[in-house]
């Protein structure tokens, strides 16, 4: 199942790296939400530096989705799905491997983004541990859980816009998590940083192992 | 009048509604001139008698989605009513979802001065039915009938996640919505307001089974349609070309 997950996802960053998809379309995409949230707030500094972990990770959420779409949409051209399905290959480990390749992109769209936030919201970085940890852990979520709706949505009518539909609010708690465990390590918030961890650890646990059991029916269905 | 050919109601149905509203008449009774006051909340307790009972029948609709699909995806039992069953649930617990909804913002305004605020249990149940209005638009993108049922029962099993943790959330987290009052040894509720309110569980129970029984029916009768809808269209058309024939013998 592990080789079967590195060999995929050494397949979609090898597309990832000729495409250039998401170095020259996901992460200028990002970038603009966060300007956007800039005029939104009306460029009010201290308000900006208290929404920042919020904002950020709004940002990561909307890239994600698009990173997902990406990711599924190379595999309904060209009947790439099916060859996938003949390949042999594990359904557990194609899982797993889509959801490594999403997540170290969106770990350095995380990283770029995190350095959109020091340079525009002037936000300054603190507990290195806890942002480490809880981007590492929100990013599992989010990949794990959109390579499974990605898969769901695979084949039907209007998946452009039931994706978004279907995703969002499963990943509201970790969006809620995410901003919560940000906020205790810059400081923002007097809570207690690594519970909310723990909360992310948890929904990342839960839908890897959603995905690992359920994605060989997605699959047969897509 | 011609009569339907199929209707959605049953004897069971005609009796569940027929209750539904007599409870529903009593509990009004009770809860707007028989019940007292509330020394602390006033006049505002009586959506005591309505809140609670359509959030518990919220959460049973969902419950029942996610237990059926897991029915659905037990091969042993694998079998189309159990998928009738799970989107008759949903669809119902959508319904009470947003009433829950509405009701809390109502009750929100009276208590704490705000239609809404950002307190995880609030948070969680919108974000329950905005999964419930996921789950009902996949089924509509999904035409084949043993793929809708499958990944739609896996969305089910992840809705029922997020039940349990709306239902802990007010354990959990710190919220200004209040913990558990009634189901709790030495309940906080007494009297008359007892009374009225565990006789909106029974009447918001009986209107939650009557649309249960007619969602399940018209599923039922949409899959028939589906069936048989086909079949009469061919007939009608071998009938037409059959007189236009004959009109051409002639």
């Amino acid at each position: 199942m592990w080789r079967d997950a590195l060999v995929v996802a050494a397949k979609d960053l090898l597309i990832e790296r000729r495409s250039r998809v998401a170095m020259n379309q996901v992460v200028p995409y990002a970038l603009v939400v966060l300007l956007l949230f800039g005029f939104a707030f009306d460029q009010q500094r201290p308000l900006l530096e208290q929404a920042s972990p919020g904002l950020f990770w709004m940002a990561v959420l909307f890239a994600g989705l698009l990173a997902v779409q990406r990711s599924f949409s190379v595999e309904t051209s060209d009947g790439a799905m099916d060859n996938l399905r003949l390949s042999g290959l594990q359904p557990a480990g194609i899982f797993l491997g889509k959801a490594a390749a999403v997540a170290v992109q969106l770990i350095a769209l995380e990283a770029l983004l995190t350095l959109g936030v020091v340079v525009l919201f002037h936000t300054e970085l603190a507990g290195a541990g806890l942002l480490v940890a809880s981007a590492l852990a929100s990013t599992a979520c989010v990949a794990a859980a959109g390579v499974a709706y990605g898969a769901l949505s695979m084949g039907l009518r209007a998946r452009e816009t039931l994706l978004p539909l279907l995703l969002a609010p499963v990943l509201a708690p970790v969006v809620l998590a995410g901003t919560q465990a940000w906020r205790c390590a810059l400081g923002l918030s007097s809570g207690d940083g690594w519970r909310w961890l723990g909360v992310l650890g948890a929904f990342a646990a839960i839908y890897l192992a959603g995905g690992v059991l359920g994605f060989g029916a997605l699959m047969e269905e897509a | 009048m011609k009569k339907p050919v199929a209707p959605s109601s049953t004897r069971l149905s005609r009796v569940l509604g027929w209750s539904a509203l007599v409870a529903l008449a009593v509990t009004t009774w009770w809860g707007l001139w028989v019940s007292p006051p509330d020394k602390v909340q006033g006049q505002f307790v009586r959506i005591l008698y309505v809140h609670p009972a359509v959030a518990t029948m919220c959460y049973a609709g969902f419950g029942i989605c996610a237990l059926a699909s897991i029915a659905w995806l037990w091969p042993r039992l694998r079998s189309r009513r159990w998928d009738r069953l799970a989107v008759a649930g949903a669809e119902v617990g959508a319904v009470f979802c947003l009433a829950t909804l509405v009701t809390g913002s109502i009750w929100g305004r009276a208590t704490w001065g705000v239609w809404w605020t950002w307190d995880a249990r609030l948070t969680l149940t919108a974000v329950l039915f905005a999964m419930s209005l996921g789950y009902l638009a996949l089924r509509r993108s999904v035409e084949n009938p043993h793929s809708r049922a499958m990944v739609s029962s896996m969305v089910a099993i992840l809705m029922l996640l997020t039940v349990v943790v709306d239902h802990y959330a007010t354990a959990w987290w710190v919220t200004l919505h209040q913990n558990t009052t009634l189901f709790k040894p030495g309940p906080t509720v007494h009297g008359w307001q007892l009374a009225t309110m565990l006789e909106s569980f029974v009447a918001f129970g009986l209107v939650f089974a009557w649309m249960m029984v007619h969602r399940y029916r018209l599923e039922m009768l949409e899959e028939r349609f589906e069936n048989e809808g086909l079949s009469a269209a061919l007939a009608a058309r071998r009938a037409e070309l059959s007189g236009m024939v004959r009109v051409g013998e002639q």
